[in-house]
């Protein structure tokens, strides 16, 4: 008998919060983007947990669904990345203030 | 919810799992250098891909070595290193004060919220197995993903394949701006 579905529904829960946590308090946009990958893949353990729990195949649809739109983010993300990157030589979120009001 | 024998085997593969994704993601936020965390964060996706497997979803399992592993991270490294991105030199200074206890206690209490919402909960899930058949392993797994991609979900895959082509013109036309603007110049 597999464990059961709530073990990995807490340790998807606990690498959310360690991908939230990193979100928040990292300053280096190429390392938040890494956080950001890491709440995405929270939630696919999530998703694919429940799958297994319903016996439904959605849930890891929704996962197929989510990794292309991870794969776009990250490419468009990236791209942005260099392009600030080619007019200010850093990649800190904490200099990109021109649009303060 | 009782605590009755689970198999040896399958919780051996959990706490593999576990300590990989654990350990991996702890290392993306604590390593300095960009690299090492990009190499952490494939550690991190190697334990997501064990724990998919045990749950019987094969092909994402595949997918998620080749697409996030292979392909993703890879995109990062290049980007490090086409950038040249050192050791970062801004994670020691706190322009806001506060900011790290504030944001550990929000995910304290998140995270808290969201297992004490698992414990309290009676698991009432109602409709189980919608589509009549259990999940399937191996081929088999491919076969039934396919079939609900290619029928149930068939707008939601060809609107992913908008959402490619448009990532794709977007990130060349952002790679292009710079060049552009130096000729106009």
């Amino acid at each position: 008998m597999n464990v059961p579905a709530a073990w990995y529904l807490v340790l998807a829960a606990v690498l959310f919060g360690i991908g939230a946590y990193g979100l928040l308090t990292r300053r280096s946009a190429i390392i938040m983007f890494m956080c950001v990958e890491l709440m995405l893949n929270a939630v696919n353990l999530t998703f694919v947990t429940f799958a297994r729990t319903l016996s439904d195949i959605g849930g890891q649809a929704s996962v197929f669904f989510v990794m292309v739109v991870a794969a776009a983010e990250v490419t468009v993300g990236l791209g942005i990345v260099v392009a600030v990157f080619r007019r200010r030589h850093s990649t800190s979120v904490d200099e990109l203030t021109e649009m303060k009001g | 919810m009782t605590a009755t024998a689970y198999a040896l085997p399958s919780i051996l593969v959990f706490v593999t799992a576990a300590l990989l994704i654990v350990v991996g993601a702890l290392g993306v936020l604590a390593v300095r250098n960009p690299v090492h965390a990009a190499l952490s964060l494939i550690l991190t996706l190697f334990g997501v891909a064990v724990a998919f497997i045990a749950q019987s979803a094969d092909f994402l399992a595949a997918v998620q070595v080749i697409v996030y592993a292979g392909a993703i991270v890879v995109l990062f490294l290049f980007v490090i290193m086409f950038l040249g991105v050192g050791r970062s030199r801004h994670d020691h200074v706190e322009p806001l004060v506060g900011q790290r206890p504030l944001a550990a206690l929000g995910v304290a209490v998140t995270v808290g919220g969201i297992i004490a919402l698992l414990a309290s909960s009676h698991w009432v899930t109602g409709a189980t197995s919608v589509s009549g058949s259990s999940l399937a392993t191996g081929t088999g797994n491919v076969r039934q993903l396919g079939t609900a991609v290619f029928t149930t979900y068939l707008y939601a895959f060809e609107a992913t394949a908008a959402l490619l082509v448009i990532a794709v013109v977007g990130a060349v036309v952002l790679a292009r701006r710079e060049r552009v603007t130096e000729e106009a110049e």
